[in-house]
């Protein structure tokens, strides 16, 4: 956690930039015409009900789904994500809400998994070194990392899971309800974590239904409904203009103004100002 | 964490004292009670089941255990187990192959007919063999990437096909004998280890384990990691060392280890190492245990499946031409009957889950001598072959049985 990675980004820089992203399943639309951005040291929160697509669009960041439509342009380049290495080769990490871990093989196992060191003489020392380092920068409380995760709870499943997705130094972390199943302390630790994250100057992109946790660590909160964007806000907007944005309820006020905000944003954007 | 004393820091992986940690032998003991008491059974149910079968046995038959008649039993236990090896890569990743049986049968049947008719150089014969059977492991495994074929479909219907490949490459004659006194035939039914090298393999595994256990003790304690007792170490060690010379012992006072055997042993301990120390082995087991997950780890989930099926077709071909050898021809019988199943019994009784994602190679080694000890029982005996089907039949279901009580329990008892 020390040392940035290579090739770092600048703050402020355009790590993520997203243009006219569909994605269909069959005739369900779950998302339509999205776009997005994400800046180095930035975190965004993504913010959305149930249905709104959340999900959807963290899976096509990393390379689960493929885009019905639109352009991803990641450090400046166009790219394509065919599948979850090529986002990872990228610097893509991603922390899933389904958590995508293997029961069957134990803490070191999963963390390193599809990363080993060695690969033909596994290094399980050096292994079990860097996963308990990991966990500890985590202040993670896991019992043993030579248990099979089947064994783990909830809370501790995903501190391995947020562990994993730092162990290749990504320059943009993806987090799919990071907190959700996590208890008091941990849930500080995992947002001391996105601050740290984020001081290294990575893109960071959160999501949640904690507004608390949002407006706690997020630079930029932005709404989804029903598959389309639907604003974009600052942390400290008001809870009532959020709800609305979120539940659909005086739409068209917070449309609005969520369209001013983000043209003048675009047009502070295109002078090259300095971001916070 | 007892050696640390209260002074000196934790080590980094006993920092949290939510957890029991056993030490010593008492505590490694307890350790393995807890482990059987949740499911996680591993090896225990096998070794069991063969002191049950072996006691039964030889009560009905004392030559049952006489040293001739085991070092026979190893010579068997070769040619179905090299086949049984491979089911456990299907297994690992939860896949299954049905066709390996027909595979071993049209290995046989080439290696006949291309070194004994068409006068091929024997090496040349078997290479030909095997890479036919690695083929065949990639389109099952090309129809179940590309196109969502049901493993148990593709190979069943294999099954049959190369089962006629079989029959008609060997033509009317319907067997091929293999020339008696060639080294293929001299390896599949008289070739044993000379005894100091035998006594010599035996005494590897013990100082194998040994050396690689101390220097990982010396890494871990150089890490800060807690280490399991040295003297636990030196006492698997000791125990393991003992029992193998005295196995050697008693099998040299007839013919000896046959090499055949120590081929096979050799592929099970490559194997282990396989699919335990590297990379592509934790790639098996996660794909085996959740593919989802495995898929967003950035493995390649498709070639994990590719290199497993290929590698259970090219241990079946292999096992077709040991057996060929044992038999020394090659018919139309090769293959068929129980060798599909047998082979696929052993590895599950051995402890490899039909579910994915758990196994050993061992497995292939423990199932194979139960199996071929049921057999070899039997035949003592003089009873059909009618009966032999019908007790290993029951061996095989009692196998799943347990796999799946096991792997209830494991879920209730929250291990994998």
């Amino acid at each position: 956690m020390s040392e940035s990675p290579e090739g770092s980004a600048s703050v402020g820089e355009l790590v993520l930039s997203l243009r006219g992203i569909s994605k269909n399943f069959g005739a369900v639309s779950a998302l339509t015409d999205i776009d997005f951005d994400v800046h180095a040291g930035e975190v965004v929160a993504l913010v959305g009900d149930n249905g709104a697509g959340k999900s959807t669009l963290v899976k096509i960041l990393a390379g689960v789904h493929q885009p019905s439509s639109g352009t991803i342009n990641f450090r400046g380049r166009p790219v394509t994500l065919p599948d979850p290495r090529a986002a990872l080769t990228l610097g893509i990490a991603t922390v899933f809400q389904d958590l995508a871990l293997c029961e069957n093989l134990d803490v070191v196992a999963n963390i390193f998994l599809g990363n080993e060191l060695s690969p033909l003489r596994l290094d399980e020392v050096a292994m079990e070194m860097r996963a308990w380092t990991l966990l500890n920068e985590l202040s993670a409380r896991i019992p043993s990392v030579r248990e099979a995760v089947a064994s783990l709870s909830g809370g501790q499943r995903q501190t391995v899971a947020i562990a994993r997705s730092l162990l290749l130094e990504p320059k943009l972390i993806l987090l799919d309800e990071p907190t959700a199943a996590l208890g008091v302390a941990q849930t500080a630790e995992v947002l001391n974590l996105i601050d740290r994250v984020r001081a290294r100057g990575l893109g960071v992109v959160m999501i949640s239904h904690n507004m608390e946790d949002v407006r706690a660590v997020a630079d930029r909160i932005v709404v989804l409904r029903l598959g389309r964007n639907n604003g974009v806000f600052e942390p400290d907007a008001s809870n009532q203009d959020l709800v609305s944005a979120i539940t659909g309820a005086s739409n068209n006020a917070v449309s609005r103004r969520a369209e001013r905000l983000r043209a003048e944003r675009d047009h502070s954007a295109q002078a090259g100002e300095q971001r916070p | 964490m007892t050696e640390q004393g209260n002074s000196a820091p934790l080590a980094l992986d006993r920092a949290d004292a939510r957890v029991k940690h056993e030490a010593g032998i008492g505590g490694a003991v307890r350790a393995f009670l807890d482990r059987v008491r949740s499911g996680d059974l591993g090896s225990l149910p096998v070794i069991v089941g063969l002191v049950v079968i072996w006691t039964v046995f030889t009560s009905l038959n004392p030559v049952f255990v006489s040293s001739s008649n085991l070092v026979n039993l190893l010579f068997d236990c070769s040619t179905v187990g090299v086949i049984a090896l491979g089911i456990v890569c299907v297994l690992m990743v939860g896949e299954i192959d049905l066709s390996v049986g027909s595979i071993s049968g049209f290995a046989s049947a080439m290696v006949g007919t291309l070194w004994v008719n068409q006068g091929w150089p024997v090496a040349l014969a078997i290479l030909a063999a095997l890479a036919f059977g690695a083929l065949i492991g990639s389109l099952y495994a090309l129809l179940f990437n590309r196109l969502g074929m049901p493993s148990f479909v593709s190979t069943l219907a294999g099954l049959l096909a190369v089962l006629g490949m079989q029959l008609y490459i060997l033509g009317s004659t319907g067997s091929i004998n293999l020339p008696y006194g060639s080294a293929l035939v001299d390896f599949g039914q008289l070739m044993v280890m000379p005894k100091w090298v035998s006594h010599t393999l035996a005494a590897i595994p013990g100082l194998a384990m040994l050396v690689s256990g101390l220097r990982t003790f010396a890494r871990r304690r150089a890490a800060n990691l807690s280490t399991p007792s040295v003297a636990g170490l030196v006492l698997r060690v000791a125990v393991i060392t003992i029992g193998l010379e005295l196995i050697v012992a008693y099998l040299n006072q007839s013919r000896g280890i046959p090499w055949m055997f120590g081929l096979f042993v050799g592929l099970v301990v490559a194997m282990n190492y396989a699919l335990t120390r590297t990379k592509w082995g934790r790639s098996m087991t996660a794909v085996g245990g959740n593919r989802e997950a495995a898929r967003r780890a950035g493995i390649k989930v498709r070639a994990i499946y590719l290199s497993a099926f290929a590698l259970c077709s090219l241990f079946a071909a292999l096992g077709g031409v040991l057996a060929a050898a044992r038999l020394a021809s090659a018919s139309q019988q090769a293959g068929t009957g129980d060798v599909n199943l047998n082979a696929i019994a052993a590895a599950v009784i051995g402890g490899t889950s039909l579910f994915g994602g758990r196994g050993s190679a061992y497995s292939a080694l423990l199932g194979i001598i139960v199996i071929q000890s049921i057999a070899s029982g039997l035949t003592l005996l003089d009873l059909s072959s009618s009966l032999r089907y019908m007790i290993t039949g029951a061996v095989l279901a009692i196998a799943v049985i347990v796999d799946s009580l096991a792997r209830r329990s494991r879920a209730s008892h929250g291990r994998a």
